[in-house]
């Protein structure tokens, strides 16, 4: 028995220059030492050494952070803060000039989830993007993390000086998120979706953010590094966390149908191709002034030749990615970006893009696993409800 | 006789001369919960180290190697409604297919119980 496909491959190394490295060049983050003592399967992810899961395994971690609260250490992610050179001026129509997002349009501690992109419309890269006062703070994907800083630090010169920050990143996900962090961080009780705010933890910066990438209720906390192995310890003190690998943050964001970089969306595919323009809003599309914003807005008239799509395998069988996708003329019409089983639901998901004259939720196709085609239809997306906290009264 | 092992983790036991196969558990322990198996069809031929079946966790599929070389007599068919069953018993139950086998030598290249236990502990 042999495994033929792993979703976990790791991509480039990183220099990593300020993270500890073990012996084999991956960097660590803060929690290395906990999430071994917490019986970690570990595996290398984006240059980084990560637990892949604990001993719940995939399954029960996907279905705790569902049912209760899920602990993640997402440290590996780039954070930095952007701030314009001239301080009385507000960086956010400088930054604006590299996604499609409205930045300008932030209001205080608003988060923004956003794209960066290149001359021809691909994706570099995406991104969640948090006003406070002038300046923004970024959280970037880790394996992009030294070519989205240098990117953006090289197209601003002059205008905005980037800080990168080396801290520690923590997300808690789900239902009985608010009530564990609210006892060790008062103000996230406060938040509402895309919301942020700073707090102190041991007189030290935080920064907490109501977002997340799993489609529930939840939050990620920014903060030192030297505090993140204590912080982290507080809660899961808790009986309702439990801490969660990257095998179920896997799993829980293609429930909730949120793109994986690198293998959903990449420079080979533009917002609109990847179903983003929810993102993108009608300023934006009218000023036409981000990268790539001929090509974004050519296909808005014309249609794209192709579109990302949820997709419902009929069978038991999951359909990993790169499976090729078939109509039911034997025609290939595309292929399955990311694909598995899906633990709430029971049955395999997937997501992938198809000619966008089959994208319609319904269409029946066929999925070639392992030589032969299997039934499966196209799905609107989320395949799991968002549990979102949209207003906080 | 007892069971035999290979070094991708599969084991088989011969009764008579039909084999039985399954994996292991230090197999099941690495894959996580299994959620679907597919089968090969009683009847087909197969060569030892060749693909047979196919066994998928919620994040990766991995293949089920032939221990030895024979025909498939009868698939586990209870595996297809019931996965997790690799998991929860996969040395009596949780069994993937029969075989009848071609070439008893074959089984020679095989590891008895002892010498995969030494194995498994190498690997960490």
């Amino acid at each position: 028995m042999t495994n033929s496909t792993t979703d976990f491959d790791g991509s480039s190394k990183e220099s990593g220059a300020s993270s500890k490295q073990d012996s084999n060049g991956y960097a660590r983050t803060p929690l290395y030492d906990m999430h071994l003592q917490l019986g970690a399967k570990m595996v290398p992810f984006a240059g980084y050494e990560m637990p892949v899961q604990y001993g719940l395994g995939v399954m029960g971690e996907h279905l705790h952070t569902r049912e209760k609260a899920g602990l993640f250490d997402v440290s590996h992610m780039g954070q930095a803060q952007l701030f314009p050179e001239d301080p009385d001026s507000d960086v956010a129509p400088v930054f604006e000039a590299l996604v499609p997002g409205g930045i300008i349009s932030l209001k205080e501690s608003g988060i923004r989830y956003t794209q960066l992109t290149n001359q021809d419309g691909g994706i570099l890269d995406d991104l969640m993007v948090t006003r406070f006062g002038n300046t923004l703070w970024l959280v970037v994907n880790a394996a992009c993390k030294n070519d989205d800083f240098a990117h953006i630090a090289q197209s601003l010169a002059g205008k905005a000086r980037l800080s990168v920050e080396n801290r520690a990143l923590l997300a808690l996900q789900g239902p009985l998120a608010e009530a564990v962090l609210k006892e060790h961080l008062p103000a996230a009780a406060d938040l509402a979706f895309m919301q942020a705010c700073h707090a102190d933890f041991q007189g030290e910066k935080v920064i907490i953010s109501r977002c997340g990438y799993t489609g529930e209720d939840g939050f990620e906390i920014s903060l030192p590094n030297d505090l993140a192995s204590q912080f982290a310890a507080l809660l899961l003190e808790n009986d309702a966390v439990a801490p969660i690998g990257l095998g179920a943050r896997d799993s829980l964001r293609l429930e909730a149908g949120l793109c994986l970089y690198g293998h959903d969306i990449d420079t080979g595919t533009t917002p609109v191709e990847a179903d983003l323009m929810w993102s993108v809003p009608r300023r934006r599309r009218e000023s036409l002034d981000f990268p790539g914003a001929h090509k974004v807005s050519q296909q808005l008239s014309q249609k794209p030749d192709r579109l990302r799509v949820g997709i419902k395998p009929e069978g038991r069988a999951p359909a990993r990615e790169g499976t090729e996708i078939h109509d039911m003329d034997n025609n290939t019409i595309g292929r399955i970006t990311s694909g598995g089983f899906a633990p709430s639901l029971q049955a395999p998901i997937a997501m992938g893009y198809v000619s966008a004259t089959h994208a319609a939720p319904g269409t029946q196709v066929q999925l070639i696993i392992r030589g032969k085609p299997m039934l499966a239809k196209i799905s609107s997306m989320p395949f799991v409800e968002h549990k979102y906290l949209r207003t906080k009264s | 006789m007892s069971k035999k092992f290979t070094k991708d983790h599969e084991w088989i036991s011969l009764e008579g001369d039909l084999a039985r196969i399954g994996i292991t558990d230090y197999a099941q322990e690495q894959l996580g919960d299994v959620v679907f198996v597919e089968l090969p069809e009683a009847g087909r031929q197969v060569e030892q180290g060749n693909d047979a079946a196919v066994v998928e966790s919620v994040k990766a599929a991995s293949e089920v190697y032939a221990p030895v070389s024979g025909e498939i007599v009868e698939p586990n068919v209870k595996l297809e409604d019931e996965p997790a069953l690799v998991n929860q018993d996969p040395a009596e139950g949780g069994w993937f297919f029969t075989m009848k086998i071609s070439n008893p030598d074959e089984l020679n290249d095989l590891m008895d119980e002892a010498a995969y236990a030494d194995y498994v502990k190498e690997l960490g």
